[in-house]
């Protein structure tokens, strides 16, 4: 980024890009062009700043201006006032939501402030389909240390070092898998990159890979010299069309410049990456499945050991590890592994990326160091509830997770203090619940994932969570009953202790979690048959207050049903037979003369 | 020859003829046809010799290689959590008025099929559906009969509405 003197970022991350950023990039350059500034002012289409709530997001550099909730009308504003004039547009900076103060450098954000940015460190900063943008960066520096100045053991050890651990959700520890893998002996071995990210909630490797797919190729590159492999696969859901694209631009570009293919920067170090795609299974998150998926099999987990390390992608030594994880390898390599393990916790180093998602004001992806507590994320970066509401509780790790409620707030947040806490890291998904979402509902829910998703190869997974799902079912209908909640314990226990994959092993997680937490919810459903929160539908019975209906007909005329009656300026009546329950004269009345209870 | 077959074909040159090159031909085919009838599913197994039932058997675990005829467009729209919190409820009856299809069935003239899928990974601008290749977020009911009228008009389809 030498020869421009001013830099625009446009946010083309998928969300951004949903509304039109590629206009506004257009938009600018036309703008720039008609005052001669194409040459010293670069436009550049970045990934996602995480920022997602007030997208889509402008950055100018180099004084860091933020201009949030941009569209392609606001161009020729930025351009007269910011660019030519050097007056900032102050109706689209962010205002900080507490002291309604403008914020003009986004470093000044609390959304930014208690981040650390390491495997992001380049998304929202570069163009990710120009490779240059990336070795400007120091991008493939690490590669080359690596090749040139690090036998595969002493990088072994670096990773060691760092403490780094999978990303993907288990916490394996990194530097032991690829160790591992080196050890056994075959005459071909295959790198594999996880990029099959289906938890709920969490969206970061999409994001890693839209922002920044050279990271991963670079990392699984210098993984291949440590292990001694080759090849190297992606293994990517079909989910994802723009993060396809982009890493099918990154493995060209990287052909083209000698960093992916023979004979490696000289060093006689062969790797060569090839995409595969998902075909939408959840279950191919689990890395024996993703390795039958990938040799044109059902997706189906088999039990471990052996593992992937030792007989993996047909029948060879494989090390899979997620995206973010190998998005953390160049910078450990850059920086240092002390660098990296100065971060974090006792046991969980460097920082962790978590998706935003659900109630809450920010949602977004952000990346802190490990050890910040659940208070900091959903208060200070996260901006605290929408509309001011109370938090119940966040579910993280998504359907293999579990929840974690207002004690915990102060918890620091890692990999076996989550466990303690009775959910888990995941692949850092969380999403935001206030109190009016009910948890029965929302067990209920993950339940029907795992429904949906599971294989069906082993008994206590596929039948197991079928009866638990029913119970759920039954519960939020009004029909359960108090022996019902110690069958759903005793059910769970079982599937967690006799299911055969990591699915299976943690599906009754949210129902564990919200039982143990939520008991008194469960108890306010099977025993009084109402829902506290007011979501269970079933269970909610909706009514007119006569005191308060003016009779203005308006939920008459909305009614889908045709439910209600009433003569015109008097008051109306809910006919419970026809009542559907679907909430919709409760949206209409201007009165607030519709009861629920 | 049928053309589905030269397609297998030709994808089984482009991709080897073992078995883990299985995915990608069903991908392949899916891509053009929007699904795998058993016609295909039977080609791809004499070209690759393998058993029909492990093509059937392979093809029918993912949830993305149809095997029941599809609409030119098949839209997914995502069901779990975050969308459904923001509204996917009532972005899902908007399509269904409409198109006057129900989720998994597909419009007479074959412009559309609706289908509802798990987590996209879009749940910081849910609700969001992919319509084939293409993402779309943030969808509210009026959106939603926005893009579906551009669809419409691209193909020069036309509905009573």
């Amino acid at each position: 980024m030498a020869e421009y003197n001013m830099h625009i970022l446009v946010c083309g991350g998928t969300g951004c890009k949903a509304s039109e950023s590629e206009l506004i990039k257009s938009n600018f350059q036309h703008r720039l062009n008609e005052f001669g500034l194409s040459d010293e002012i670069q436009v550049v289409l970045t990934g996602c700043f995480g920022f997602c709530e007030k997208g889509p997001i402008v950055k100018i550099l180099p004084d860091n201006t933020f201009y949030t909730q941009v569209t392609p009308e606001d161009v020729t504003e930025i351009v007269n006032e910011h660019i030519i004039k050097g007056r900032k547009v102050e109706r689209l900076l962010y205002r900080d939501p507490e002291t309604h103060e403008l914020v003009g450098d986004s470093k000044g954000m609390d959304f930014y402030k208690k981040q650390i940015r390491i495997a992001l460190r380049n998304c929202g900063f570069i163009n990710p389909e120009n490779i240059e943008e990336y070795i400007g960066r120091d991008g493939y520096a690490a590669l080359g240390t690596c090749l040139s100045e690090k036998t595969p053991d002493e990088v072994i050890e670096m990773i060691k070092d760092s403490g780094l651990r999978g990303r993907g959700g288990g916490g394996f520890p990194t530097g032991l898998k690829w160790q591992l893998t080196r050890k056994s002996v075959s005459d071909q071995k295959y790198v594999v990159c996880n990029a099959d990210e289906g938890d709920p909630g969490a969206f970061m490797d999409r994001s890693i890979l839209e922002g920044d797919p050279h990271s991963v190729l670079e990392a699984m590159a210098i993984c291949g010299y440590c292990v001694g492999a080759d090849k190297g696969l992606v293994y990517i859901r079909a989910e994802y069309p723009l993060a396809i694209e982009r890493l099918k631009i990154a493995i060209n570009q990287a052909r083209e410049y000698g960093l992916l293919g023979d004979d490696i920067l000289g060093t006689g170090f062969n790797f060569d990456v090839e995409i595969r795609y998902g075909a939408g299974a959840f279950v191919c998150g689990e890395e024996t499945a993703l390795i039958h998926s990938m040799e044109g099999k059902r997706g189906e987990p088999t039990v471990k050991p052996p593992f992937p390390a030792e007989k993996g992608y047909n029948g060879k030594p494989t090390n899979v590890n997620n995206v973010e994880t190998f998005a953390n390898i160049p910078v450990i390599i850059n920086k240092g592994p002390e660098w990296f393990a100065s971060i974090g916790t006792e046991k969980s180093k460097g920082t962790k990326v978590f998706a935003l998602a659900g109630k809450i004001n920010n949602v977004g992806l952000i990346e802190v160091p490990m050890g910040i507590t659940l208070r900091e994320i959903i208060y200070d970066i996260g901006g605290g509830i929408k509309d001011g509401r109370e938090f119940k509780a966040v579910q993280t790790g998504g359907p293999s997770g579990g929840c974690l409620t207002k004690s915990f707030l102060d918890t620091p947040i890692d990999y076996d203090n989550l466990v303690a806490a009775g959910s888990m890291m995941g692949s850092g998904g969380m999403i935001v619940l206030d109190d009016t979402d009910c948890m029965v509902a929302i067990a209920k829910f993950y339940l029907e994932f795992t429904l949906d998703e599971s294989c069906g190869k082993c008994t206590p997974c596929r039948i197991g969570n079928k009866r638990l799902h029913e119970i759920l079912e039954k519960i939020t209908e009004g029909n359960g009953k108090v022996e019902d909640l110690d069958r759903l314990r005793l059910l769970s226990n079982v599937i967690k202790d006799t299911s055969l994959c990591g699915l299976g092993q943690t599906s009754p997680n949210p129902v564990l979690s919200t039982l143990d937490h939520f008991y008194d919810e469960y108890l306010a459903h099977v025993t009084t048959a109402s829902c506290p929160a007011g979501q269970c539908k079933a269970l909610m019975h909706y009514s007119i207050d006569p005191d308060k209906c003016t009779g203005c007909t308006l939920c008459f005329r909305n009614c889908p049903v045709g439910a209600i009656s009433g003569e015109r300026r008097a008051p109306h009546y809910i006919d419970q037979s026809l009542c559907i329950k679907c909430g919709v004269c409760v949206a209409k009345c201007k009165f607030d003369a519709v009861l629920i209870g | 020859m049928n053309p589905v077959s030269d397609l297998i074909k030709n994808l089984a040159d482009q991709h080897g003829r073992s078995r883990h090159n299985l995915l990608p031909i069903l991908q392949g085919v899916v891509e053009q046809e929007k699904y795998l009838s058993e016609f295909s599913m039977t080609e791809i197994a004499r070209e690759l010799d393998l058993p029909a039932a492990e093509v059937y058997g392979t093809a029918t675990f993912y949830s993305f290689l149809e095997h029941k005829k599809m609409g030119r467009y098949i839209i997914r729209i995502c069901k779990t959590i975050t969308c459904s919190m923001k509204g996917k409820n009532q972005v899902l009856l908007a399509i269904e008025d409409m198109l006057k299809i129900n989720v998994g069935e597909t419009t007479p003239d074959g412009t559309f099929s609706l289908l509802q899928t798990n987590c996209l990974g879009f749940c910081h601008k849910a609700p969001a559906m992919l319509i084939n290749n293409e993402v779309f977020t943030d969808l509210t009911p009026e959106k939603v009969r926005d893009i579906l009228s551009t669809y419409m008009k691209k193909k020069g389809a036309s509905y009573d509405n």
